[in-house]
């Protein structure tokens, strides 16, 4: 099985090269940028930034989103097809959430969350 | 290769000039063609799971928009550290599987096993760690609205989890199945199985890891913990119980229900020792919560009409706290089914790369099994912020 056939004659053939192998520092380079940004996003939890916090968190998360996007799955130097593709994904996503987030504030009452008792104390371990 | 004499008389009939790989589908001209058409279809997969995604993350929006406190204050009860953890063994994960596509690529064989083995190494560590979560959170009662039990009075578990135990078994006896293939196979001289096996065993017993790491974390832990449940359960960490041991008044410490239920004064007391971490920790969260729950935040668009004794203090109600476990039970499940899926396809990835079936034309399995396992960690990387580092 170890013997291709093809590789001594087909290498130069169209379409038979196209492996493109990102470069290991590559890699190595877009893990250490994840790991920093993780550390970031942990560390700015504990600064109290207000409404600016659920902002921040989610900024931070769509940059790691993008880099994991553009070099691990290697959106960065594919057909833009696919890209196009899964780009319209979150259009639709937006579509989705921004009209069932209104929808939920605006029409129903019985939405309302109600405020019960909290659970007793379990006499069993 | 035998095929390449057989397979002309076969194929040019329907037009081609040239002998097939045998990796390549007679309906593909040219293996790129063949890569494209397979990573098209992965990509439009990959669109479907993020819609599915979607639900769950309006379901969150929603709730989160009306109930702004309740996720601030149940999000205390999810150990950051353990989440933190989480999210680095995934992103190494991601880094290791981005390899092993480089390494089928350039047609590196055993780098690719090793690179697969570390992906499913740590997919392995990620469900450790998450089942000594949730093992904790149903031992407390944080669990959906209909089974949602949590009292901070309630009597601390000891010793081992039985929920635990039933999710490590399957995990066990796939481990205890593989050694025992990999001592038939050594029997019988089977390369192939042997080969197999010895990376199988290392990921099987990396649940295991994952089991410790979340364990050794998990009781360092200073989130909500009263110090009961410290000097209950932290056998295996005995510089926490020496710390505690170390407190003034040690047989208070360790009488912790009636700490946790009245004594304020006892505990303010002890918390203000340095070394007593456990009570420490759940002063501050309690003040936090207070803070929280009472009259510190007012939320954008929240009302406050009544004087402050109306403004309700107690997250710790079904319909509230419930709901929150209800919304981070399905996300981080589905999530988990996932990594469970990712499982399955590495291990049959593993495999073929041991019978080294992937080649610089033919690298296409790897490459969507990648794409696949990124994109449930780009999920875990929106989950994580979203449900641990709420504040």
């Amino acid at each position: 099985m170890a013997s291709h056939a093809h590789s001594h004659d087909s290498t130069h053939r169209e379409g038979y090269d196209f492996a493109h192998p990102f470069p290991v520092w590559g890699l190595l380079l877009v893990f250490a940028a994840l790991t920093l940004l993780t550390i970031i996003t942990v560390a700015q939890a504990s600064f109290d930034l207000g409404n600016l916090d659920v902002a921040v968190t989610m900024v931070i998360a769509t940059i790691k989103a993008t880099l994991v996007m553009l070099f691990f799955m290697h959106l960065a130097f594919d057909k833009p097809f696919n890209l196009i593709i899964f780009l319209g994904s979150f259009v639709f996503v937006a579509l989705f959430i921004i009209f069932t987030l209104s929808d939920s504030r605006m029409t129903s009452s019985s939405f309302e969350p109600v405020d019960d008792e909290p659970p007793v104390v379990s006499t069993s371990g | 290769m035998a095929t390449t004499e057989a397979l002309p008389e076969t194929h040019d009939s329907h037009g081609h000039d040239h002998d097939h790989p045998p990796f390549l589908a007679h309906h593909f001209d040219t293996p790129e063609q063949q890569f494209d058409s397979g990573k098209l279809g992965m990509w439009l997969f990959l669109v479907t799971e993020i819609l599915f995604f979607s639900g769950l993350f309006c379901a969150y929006a929603i709730f989160r928009a009306q109930r702004p406190e309740v996720f601030i204050g149940c999000s205390e009860f999810l150990n950051t550290k353990l989440g933190a953890i989480n999210t680095g063994v995934l992103l190494f994960s991601s880094l290791t599987m981005a390899w092993a596509v480089r390494c089928a690529q350039t047609e590196e064989f055993k780098k690719l096993t090793g690179m697969l083995a570390a992906t499913l190494s740590c997919a392995m560590i990620f469900l450790g760690v998450k089942s000594i979560e949730y093992s904790h959170k149903w031992e407390l009662g944080l669990l959906p609205p209909a089974f949602y039990s949590y009292h901070p009075d309630n009597p601390h578990h000891e010793g081992v989890s039985m929920y635990l135990i039933y999710m490590a078994l399957p995990f066990a006896i796939g481990l205890l199945g593989l050694v025992i293939w990999f001592l038939k196979a050594k029997a019988s001289g089977d390369l192939f199985a042997i080969a197999v096996a010895k990376p199988m065993i290392v990921v099987f017993a990396c649940f295991f890891v994952g089991v410790g790491l979340g364990t050794i974390l998990e009781s360092g832990e200073t989130d909500h913990h009263s110090a009961d449940h410290h000097a209950a359960a932290d056998h295996d960490s005995s510089e926490t119980a020496a710390a505690i041991a170390a407190a003034p008044s040690d047989t208070a410490a360790a009488d912790g229900r009636a700490l946790s239920s009245s004594d304020d004064s006892i505990r303010d007391r002890l918390a203000r020792d340095e070394t007593n971490t456990g009570i420490r920790g759940e002063v501050r969260a309690r003040q936090r919560q207070g803070v929280v729950a009472g009259t510190g935040v007012v939320p954008r668009g929240a009302e406050i009409a009544g004087p402050i004794a109306s403004v309700p203090t107690n997250v710790n109600t079904r319909s509230q706290a419930g709901v929150f476990f209800g919304i981070y039970y399905v996300m981080t499940g589905i999530h988990a089914i996932h990594i469970l899926a990712g499982i399955g396809v590495l291990t049959w990835l593993l495999v073929r790369s041991v019978r080294q079936d992937f080649n610089r034309q033919y690298f296409g399995p790897v490459d969507y099994v990648g794409l696949y396992w990124h994109i449930v960690d780009l999920i875990w990387i929106y989950l994580f912020p979203l449900l641990y580092l709420i504040r």
